[in-house]
Formats: C-alpha cells, structure tokens, sequence
C-alpha cells in the first residue's frame, strides 16, 4: 500500500477499482467487543477517529448567563472490507451506544445498511440505550450476544423478553475475538436486511 | 445559530471549516472521495492537508479515512470534504446518476460476507 508524503500519518488507500461504499454500524455498551470485532473482521489496520462534543450543563448557568459546558470525546473505530470484485468497499463503525450521542449517531449512523448490536449478558441493560438509538432512528439490527467466559447463559425466550426485542428481529451469539464467527454475526444481519430492508425503508419517512 | 434538528444543548465544534457549517447529504463517513484534476487556487491549511493525502496516488480515501489520518472530527472532515468537492477539488468515484437500488448493494454485502468463510 502507498503511504501518503509530508508528515500525515501513513493511509491505506482505497483501490481505484472501489466504484461503492457501504456502511455497517456495530453498537453496543463500552467493553462489549466492538473493537475487537472490527479488528477481527477488517482487511486494513482498524483506524481510530475522535469527535468531540460540547455539552451545556443542564439548568446551571453562570453570572453571564452562558451555561457551563462540558467537552467529551466520543471514540470511534472503522475497518473495511473490499468486495465485489474489489468493486465495494464495506466500512464497519464501531459506535459507542449512550443515548446522549444522539446527535452524534444522527449524523455518523445516516445511510448505514443496519446495525450489528452487541449485547452482554453480565450487563443486558448496557444494551438498551443502542437499541433505543436505533429504534427512534429506524435502523434496523440485529443482536449478537458476546460469550465472554463468566457470562451467565439464559433461555432465548428471556433474552428478547430482557432486551425488548421484536420477534423478526435476529439474535445471535458470537466470539468476536474470532473472525468466522464474527462474520457470521454480520450475515446474519445483513441475510434479515435483505429480506426485511426494502418494505421498511418503505414505511419509514425521510 | 444551529438547525431545526439540532439539539440546542449540543454544538460541534465548527470553527475549522471555513464557515461552511453543513456537510452535504451525500457526504457520509463512508463515502469515498478521489482526486479530481480542479483548481490548484489556494486554499486554507485544513483543506490543504486534505488534498495533501490525495497527492501522487490514484487511490481513494473515505471521510472516516481522512478524519483518523488527518485527526480531524468526522463532522469537521465531512464539511472540509463537502467544500472540496463543490470547489471541484475532490470527486466521487461513482457518477451519482448510476447508482444501484439498494437491494443489490445489499446482495453484494451478502455475497461478499459469505465469500469469506
Ligand atoms: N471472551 C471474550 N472476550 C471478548 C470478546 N470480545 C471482546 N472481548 C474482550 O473484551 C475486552 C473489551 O473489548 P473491546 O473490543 O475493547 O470492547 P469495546 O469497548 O466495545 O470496543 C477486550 O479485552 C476483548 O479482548 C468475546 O467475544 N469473548
Ligand atoms: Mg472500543
């Protein structure tokens, strides 16, 4: 791969014959394996970027009248994986799932094929900020719990109950420390995209 | 001040773009951005370091690409990017009027996902 001149840091060029891009979004609560997912799936060095966002302090303002701020810096890792002949080049987000960066996924998550959420059964409620982001953002996912070895196992049927899921909607497990299973997590969202995508893009307003 | 659906109690940081204060629709964290043979006219440091990484390549870069080499906020990137293009700087590598419904782009992520197990 050719690296970029001057002092940039070195980038790994898209190839010329990539004519489409797609985008998938992997959620979920901090620790839950979206990093180690991308990492195991991507064809490149997963790649980092930083936004930061100023938040008001609700209700408290200063003699000014100016509300007190606070900075956060929201982390997001991206792989990619080329396609189609080298035609397509799939980018996979890891975005972090509080509620409070909605706006942020307004912007980051618009015009992603779907989600892949990760969920963590030691900590289901971690999961529910990202499946409300989602719900209210109309893209449509799929859960993938992550084994971790100390996680208590339950029922399928309690899973959904837990995690307010519809009945259509995927849920799965997977090892994302592992490339096959981690993939196979990413058919099994976009196999229920395809069947399931274009009669809701229909019902959703834009 | 911000746009109808913006959250009053959030505000990024716009101070880098130029003044240019939206991203263009079709300017997304994935899109990919080549080169176009445009004006060499100058242009600001941040827009500069943009067309920097595209010099002596052929290849492309996504928004995401640009924001993690250059680290730069997406948002930032995806305005910086959205000026580059309008100014003629940068292009896409797809003509807009060719793209494919979305259900075969959706078969080709199948295809392609599956390929690799
Ligand atoms: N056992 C097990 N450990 C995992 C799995 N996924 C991630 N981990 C570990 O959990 C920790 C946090 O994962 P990370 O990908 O950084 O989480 P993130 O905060 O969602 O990006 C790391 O030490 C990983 O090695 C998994 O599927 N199984
Ligand atoms: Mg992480």
């Amino acid at each position: 791969m050719d690296c970029a001149p001057w002092s940039d840091p070195p980038v790994t060029y898209v190839p010329a014959t990539v004519t489409r891009s797609a985008k998938i979004v992997v959620a979920g609560g901090f620790g839950v394996g979206k990093t180690t997912l991308i990492g195991s799936v991507s064809e490149v060095k997963p790649l980092r970027m930083e936004e930061p966002i100023t938040q008001a302090s609700a209700g408290v303002d200063d003699l000014r009248g100016t509300p007190h701020k606070t900075t956060t810096t929201v982390a997001m890792d991206f792989g990619r994986i080329h396609m189609a002949g080298g035609s397509l080049a799939l980018y996979l987000f890891g975005l972090p799932g509080q509620a409070r960066f909605q706006p942020l996924w307004e912007d980051l998550a618009e015009g992603a094929l779907g989600c892949l959420v990760l969920a963590d059964t030691r900590d289901l409620d971690a999961s529910h900020d990202a499946l409300g982001l989602l719900d209210s953002g109309g893209i449509p996912y799929a859960v993938a719990i992550n084994t971790f070895p100390d996680a208590p196992g339950y029922p399928e049927a309690e899973l959904r109950e837990a995690l307010a899921l519809d009945p259509y909607t995927p849920l799965t497990t997977c090892d994302a420390r592992d490339r096959t299973s981690s993939l196979h997590a990413l058919i099994t969202l976009t196999e229920y995209l395809t069947e399931h995508r274009s009669a809701a893009v229909l019902e959703t307003p834009r | 001040m911000t746009g109808p659906r913006r959250d009053p109690d959030m505000v990024r940081p716009y101070v880098r773009t130029g003044g240019k204060i939206r991203a263009r629709d079709d300017v997304r964290l994935e899109s990919v951005l080549i080169a176009a043979s445009g004006p060499t006219d100058s242009l600001g440091p941040d827009p500069r370091r943009v067309m920097r990484l595209f010099t002596g390549t052929v290849g492309g870069l996504a928004v995401a690409d640009i924001a993690a080499a250059l680290e730069l906020p997406p948002s930032t990137v995806r305005i910086l990017v959205s000026s580059l293009m309008d100014s003629g700087h940068l292009t896409s590598p797809v003509a807009a009027s060719d793209h494919q419904p979305e259900s075969d782009l959706l078969q080709e992520v199948l295809r392609g996902l599956r390929s690799l197990v």
